[in-house]
């Protein structure tokens, strides 16, 4: 025996140990330093299909009076920029998608996916109409506005802020008009109608007669937000509800270690010495793409731990090869180091051209998809990539280790002779 | 057992398996999904158990005829499949069908009619890139006839898996696509392993070996391999079946049929047929040579 390379070895077993507690367990999580970031598993960004949400493809429409151009979708995706801040959730997507469509992703469990999709198609298109259907003022001559409710009355409102030219406006209009009515129009529906007591030099006005603060704040985002520029109707939605989502997440999560610890025993039982070291190097695999995922801001989705769990199966692959490899080698009468050398070198090309093909096909998902599908993708290409490294090299040392530590020298442990 | 002498039996019954499915294709075509048709799937959840009579009457009643039907799914879940619903027309089916009480949405997902359609065009387009790259991969790395061949192994798992799709009416969605895509990489990845094997053994070729011999070597070198390699595979799927879920499970299956499907095509045709290509090869030539 050699104890230096034994001594390597206990430590590296050690050294993974102790990563694998800090990526999965969730022992430290009392920690105050620590418990901030471990277990590293849970800064896996879930996909809205795990964790609730919805996806909607939103597409611009021409309209007689309007049509779409690449100006009026920029302005349209910047309401709906603002429109999708007001939910507060963490990184939602929104990207344009061809000409006229713009994708719109919000995760998260609490916001409610059907009243999001309804608000950001609103066009909330905001007027000032006098008697005579003269437009006065509309919703791109806002400053602000802001909900409140009347603490003594209870009567809640909208406040609105003109800007300077706005302003000008609207006191123009209040003066000519006093003793008249001004209409205020959202979307072409009359929502109120006030008689002008005196003209309003201040560039202020309220819109009044809301049933809750809720239903104001509505109003009030997508006045701030601005009018869409466009027609838009909804082209996809898919919205899952958090109760589904966390569903999908457990049951994948269970299914996921039975078939995990499946493999590792039958690697194991098939392959004795090697197969414990490919199981080994399997766990050291699953911590590197974990790593990845968290960050390269990986989103996970169900499709995805699909692939994750397929790719574990690329990565035995690699073991499988070159084991087979190895076994030959030792039939043929090689020493070990000199079995194990030659089994890698010759099994490096089967892996690097099969693993190339699938990649090829993993990328063209890449680009063909959207959402989950493309996490798929991504998920499979990084489990592929990350495969064959750990398969060639950490596989290809470890076995070395434990052959030159000689805690086992009978080649029957490693394969030979085995079937 | 010489695999390349029995390859008429294997390709017998890859058409036995190929052809019901084929035929259920052509008559009956795929139960696709709104993913390609247009359409609403909405999934909830009563508190309470609600007869599923009253579902549909309370749909009917919207003037919905659901098109497919209403699928009651273990206790109080409910799976509502109607034509394309404007955001209005959804409004008002939800608020209906909270007259029959409280309820939880579980899923809502709508699919405008233009984006199947583009769906089914980008699919088209990405099986044919995905082989197109495939073929140019395997020719630069091996040659031609094998890239046809792998090729022709790869249309076979697919015609597999789209046929008892098809066969046994399960749903088509873009997952699906998605599967179709993953078992290509899987099956090439199988059939490239065997060339490998090919190639290797080409270049120490002993004098007088036939090609069959040959061919039927390198897969037997590499059926260890290749079995462990499906088992693992099939391991992880069949967990996923059983355990992950409804949400994915269509998706799961085909990934599965695909995969032995595929293990199956890489030994079993793959590398057949390429010994027929080369031995045709040989004959036209021998042909042309009298000539």
């Amino acid at each position: 025996m050699k104890w230096e390379k034994l001594l390597i070895l206990a430590l590296v077993v050690l050294l993974v140990g102790l990563a694998a507690a800090a990526s999965f367990a969730p022992i430290w999580e009392q920690s105050p330093f620590l418990g901030k970031y471990l277990p590293l598993i849970k800064h896996v960004n879930l996909g809205l299909d795990l964790q609730g949400g919805v996806h909607v493809v939103l597409e611009a429409k021409d309209t007689p009076e309007v049509k779409v151009t690449d100006e009026s979708m920029k302005q349209l995706k910047a309401v709906i920029e603002r429109r999708v801040n007001q939910f507060g959730v963490a990184e939602p997507v929104i990207q344009q998608q061809g000409k006229n469509r713009l994708i719109v992703e919000i995760a998260g469990g609490n916001i409610d996916p059907e009243e999001a999709v309804r608000s950001l198609i609103k066009t909330a298109y905001l007027e000032f109409k006098t008697e005579d259907g003269q437009t006065v003022v509309t919703g791109a001559d806002l400053k602000d506005a802001i909900e409140s409710k009347d603490a003594v009355s209870g009567e809640v409102r909208v406040d609105l802020t003109f800007n300077p030219a706005g302003a000008k406006k609207f006191a123009d209009a209040t003066a000519a008009n006093v003793g008249r009515r001004i209409g205020i129009y959202l979307d072409g529906e009359l929502i109120q109608n006030p008689v002008v007591k005196e003209p309003i030099p201040n560039g202020k006005a309220q819109i009044t007669g809301y049933q809750s603060l809720e239903e104001a704040h509505t109003v009030a985002v997508l006045l701030r937000s601005g009018a869409l520029p466009v027609k838009v109707e909804v082209a996809e939605k898919r919205a899952v509800g958090p109760a589904l989502g966390s569903d999908s997440l457990d049951k994948s999560k269970r299914a996921g270690i039975v078939g995990v610890v499946a493999i590792l025993i039958f690697m194991a039982v098939y392959y004795r010495l090697p197969g414990l070291v490919a199981d080994f190097a399997l766990l050291i695999y699953a911590l590197i793409v974990l790593a990845i995922y968290v960050a390269m801001h990986v989103t996970m989705t169900l499709p995805g731990i699909a692939a994750f769990l397929l790719s574990l199966g690329i990565a035995v692959d690699a073991n499988v090869l070159i084991f087979e490899r190895l076994k030959e080698e030792l039939l043929v009468g090689k020493s070990l180091r000199a079995a194990i050398d030659a089994g890698f070198k010759r099994a490096f090309v089967a892996i690097f051209d099969s693993n190339a093909t699938t990649l090829i096909a993993a990328i063209v998902l890449y680009f063909f998809g959207t959402g989950p599908i493309r996490g798929f993708a991504v998920t499979l290409s990084i489990g592929i990539l990350t495969s064959m490294f750990t398969a060639i090299t950490v596989t290809r040392w470890l076995l070395h280790l434990v052959a030159g530590s000689g805690l086992v020298k009978n080649i029957k442990a490693y394969g030979a002779g085995v079937m | 057992m010489h695999f390349i002498k029995l390859r008429r039996i294997w390709y017998a019954v890859s058409l036995a398996v190929i052809l019901p499915g084929l035929i259920s294709l052509m008559v009956r075509g795929l139960n696709l999904g709104i993913d390609f048709t247009g359409g609403n799937i909405l999934e909830i959840r009563y508190e309470q158990e609600v007869p599923v009579e009253k579902v549909r009457e309370v749909v009917a009643a919207q003037g919905l005829e659901a098109s497919r039907g209403i699928q009651k799914s273990g206790g109080a879940t409910y799976l509502i499949r109607t034509r394309h619903l404007a955001q209005e027309e959804q409004d008002k089916l939800m608020a209906a069908l909270g007259s029959l009480g409280r309820y939880q949405v579980l899923r809502n997902e709508a699919v405008g009619p233009t984006i199947g359609r583009e769906l089914t065009q980008k699919a088209l387009l990405a099986l044919a890139i995905a082989s197109v790259l495939m073929v140019i991969y395997i020719t630069v790395r091996f040659e031609f006839k094998q890239a046809v061949a792998a090729i022709i192994a790869l249309l076979h798992d697919a015609l597999v898996v789209t046929g008892v799709f098809s066969l046994f009416r399960l749903e088509v969605d873009s997952a699906f696509v998605a599967a179709i895509l993953t078992i290509l990489g899987y099956s090439i990845n199988d059939t490239i392993v065997i060339f490998d094997r090919i190639r290797e053994n080409m270049l120490s070729r002993k004098k007088g070996e036939s090609l069959e011999d040959l061919v039927n070597a390198s897969i037997w070198q590499t059926l260890t391999r290749s079995i462990n390699t499906v088992l693992t595979v099939v391991f992880v799927l069949v967990a996923l079946y059983f355990l992950g879920g409804s949400t994915i499970r269509n998706f799961v299956l085909a990934i599965l049929i695909g995969v032995i499907s595929g293990a199956y095509s890489s030994i079993c045709n793959a590398s057949p047929l390429w010994v027929d290509f080369k031995l045709l090869e040989r004959r036209s030539g021998t042909r042309e040579a009298r000539a």
